[in-house]
């Protein structure tokens, strides 16, 4: 029974997950990097003394910010803008900017 | 929607509107057949980031219709009221645009046609599209404050709420007022653009004359009951850089202006350099064309694609919206609400389901002095059950304290900002 329960959650949590899945929009990276762009550049290819994300690994985005989610990296804004953004959100803007060429 | 005013008003010859609808036609720089044509009025924050993104993510034939020649930038045009910045400092040409292959035409929309999906412009031309952005930014309700259109006409009172010549006119009465003149400034009640501008305003200009003309007033008449943004912050401003110059009265809404005399409730103001930062609304275009729908002052909006509520297919950014809650009317927010747009607009035009699920942020820097600034910033994240963008609990803020390294990371934020709103 207990089992039967098990399963039947798992097969809920599954199908939400499908669900969720076919809702995510093909340009969900880009546009959630496209929400940094403001000071990190376009696709990442920053200015002056703004940080470049273009071609930095995603892992070593996630993280930067993850320091900046948890305070273990002092920041003056970062760690209030990262805080906005769900895991699963900072992922996927790291691996777009990720993709990008360092050089503009 | 205008349709009337349209028929009424009847079109030029077709001639013109023959040029005009040729240049339209050209190809863009993506390759394959364009998969529509999107026109854009105003090429401010909102309506060039538009552009940008439309050609950088779509392969779409972009108009931009703009009335100026240059893109001057209202965050920072505080710094050249204090003789900090130059104008060509916050003044940058739409050459980036055109380079990416956008149609730039400088002019007026006088007319929308939503039936025809046409607008017509001031020249006597009309431009075809297939999706419509309108970024009008703000007008004023000057008719609110007795005498400050004639005030404002005979250049006597400056705005410098729209950056431009008034600017550069306030600026000049401010450097032209005496040592021991007052300067004061009036703040209309909320909504206005930019909530924490008036309040870096009177710290700017308090820190020129702490230098320049140090037995000057700075008198700042908030019609609102306290400080809008960044509260705590100004206060200690107030205080610990400019008090016995600066002085800060809430609940001081103006009523009336006749020559160097302010009219308010209880009292009245006399004052060398009168700045009335006017009542505000969605621009002209927005509400000619019917679509200011809350409180008759501003545009409300699908947050998932930008839409005007009343008019599908009309998509409206930036100031003129009415605000998701917490949202301020920024140059910044306004950048953010052009990339929904355009991802949507790119979807839209292929017959595809739009982005369910949108963020956008919002960062802005105040200068306390010169070279000293704070900033707040807010994450705002799409609530499908409400249909409108929340704050995230737990995120966003301001600064500790206004210091150097925020102020290189204001201009730093203002440099990367109008490279990608403008294709730098």
């Amino acid at each position: 029974m207990r089992h039967a329960v098990r399963c039947a959650a798992a097969f809920i949590v599954l199908t939400a997950a499908t669900a969720l899945a076919q809702a995510q929009d093909a340009n969900l990276a880009r546009n959630l990097a496209a929400t940094c762009a403001n000071c990190h550049g376009t696709n990442g290819h920053a200015r002056g003394d703004m940080k470049p994300l273009a071609g930095v690994a995603a892992d070593k985005i996630v993280a930067m910010l993850n320091d900046f989610k948890s305070g273990n990296q002092p920041a003056t804004i970062m760690h209030q803008i990262a805080k906005g953004y769900t895991d699963e959100q900072l992922r996927l803007a790291a691996g777009y900017f990720a993709a990008q060429p360092a050089k503009k | 929607m205008s349709t009337s005013k349209l028929q009424r008003r009847q079109f030029l010859g077709a001639g013109a509107a023959l040029a005009v609808t040729t240049l339209a036609g050209c190809a863009g720089m993506a390759s394959g057949p364009s998969t529509g044509r999107v026109v854009i009025v105003g090429g401010g924050y909102g309506g060039a980031t538009t552009a940008r993104y439309l050609k950088l993510w779509g392969n779409v034939d972009v108009t931009l219709v703009e009335r100026n020649a240059d893109f001057v930038s209202c965050p920072i045009s505080n710094l050249v009221l204090g003789g900090y910045k130059q104008m060509s400092d916050i003044t940058r040409g739409y050459g980036g645009l055109k380079a990416v292959g956008v149609k730039v035409v400088q002019g007026e929309v006088t007319a929308i046609d939503a039936a025809a999906r046409k607008v017509r412009l001031s020249g006597g031309g009309e431009l075809a599209y297939d999706r419509l952005v309108l970024s009008p930014g703000i007008d004023f309700m000057a008719d609110q404050v007795g005498g400050l259109q004639p005030a404002l006409d005979s250049g006597r009172v400056s705005h410098a709420w729209k950056a431009g010549p008034q600017t550069v006119a306030l600026r000049r009465q401010i450097e032209s007022m005496p040592d021991g003149g007052v300067f004061a400034m009036f703040i209309p009640k909320a909504p206005y653009r930019c909530p924490p501008g008036p309040y870096e305003r009177a710290c700017v200009v308090a820190s020129y004359l702490k230098t320049a003309k140090p037995k000057s007033k700075v008198l700042v008449l908030d019609g609102n009951s306290e400080i809008q943004s960044k509260k705590a912050l100004f206060e200690k401003a107030f205080k610990d850089r400019y008090e016995g110059m600066l002085e800060y009265r809430p609940n001081a809404e103006l009523k009336e202006l006749s020559g160097n005399l302010a009219k308010l409730e209880f009292e009245d103001v006399r004052a060398d350099v009168i700045n009335v930062i006017p009542p505000q609304r969605a621009g002209d275009l927005a509400r000619s064309a019917g679509l200011l729908n809350i409180n008759n002052r501003w545009v409300g909006v699908n947050w998932l694609t930008m839409e005007s509520t009343v008019a599908p297919g009309i998509h409206v950014i930036g100031d003129a919206t009415f605000p998701a809650p917490l949202m301020p009317k920024s140059g910044h927010m306004a950048n953010q609400h052009a990339k929904v747009a355009a991802a949507a607009i790119i979807q839209l035009l292929k017959g595809e389901a739009v982005n369910p699920t949108p963020v956008v942020m919002n960062t802005c820097y105040s200068f306390v002095t010169g070279r000293e600034a704070m900033h707040v910033a807010s994450v705002h994240q799409y609530d499908d059950k409400d249909k409108t963008f929340k704050t995230v609990p737990g995120s966003g803020g301001v600064s500790t304290a206004a210091n150097q390294i925020e102020a290189r990371y204001a201009l730093g934020w203002a440099e990367n900002i109008w490279a990608d709103s403008l294709a730098l």
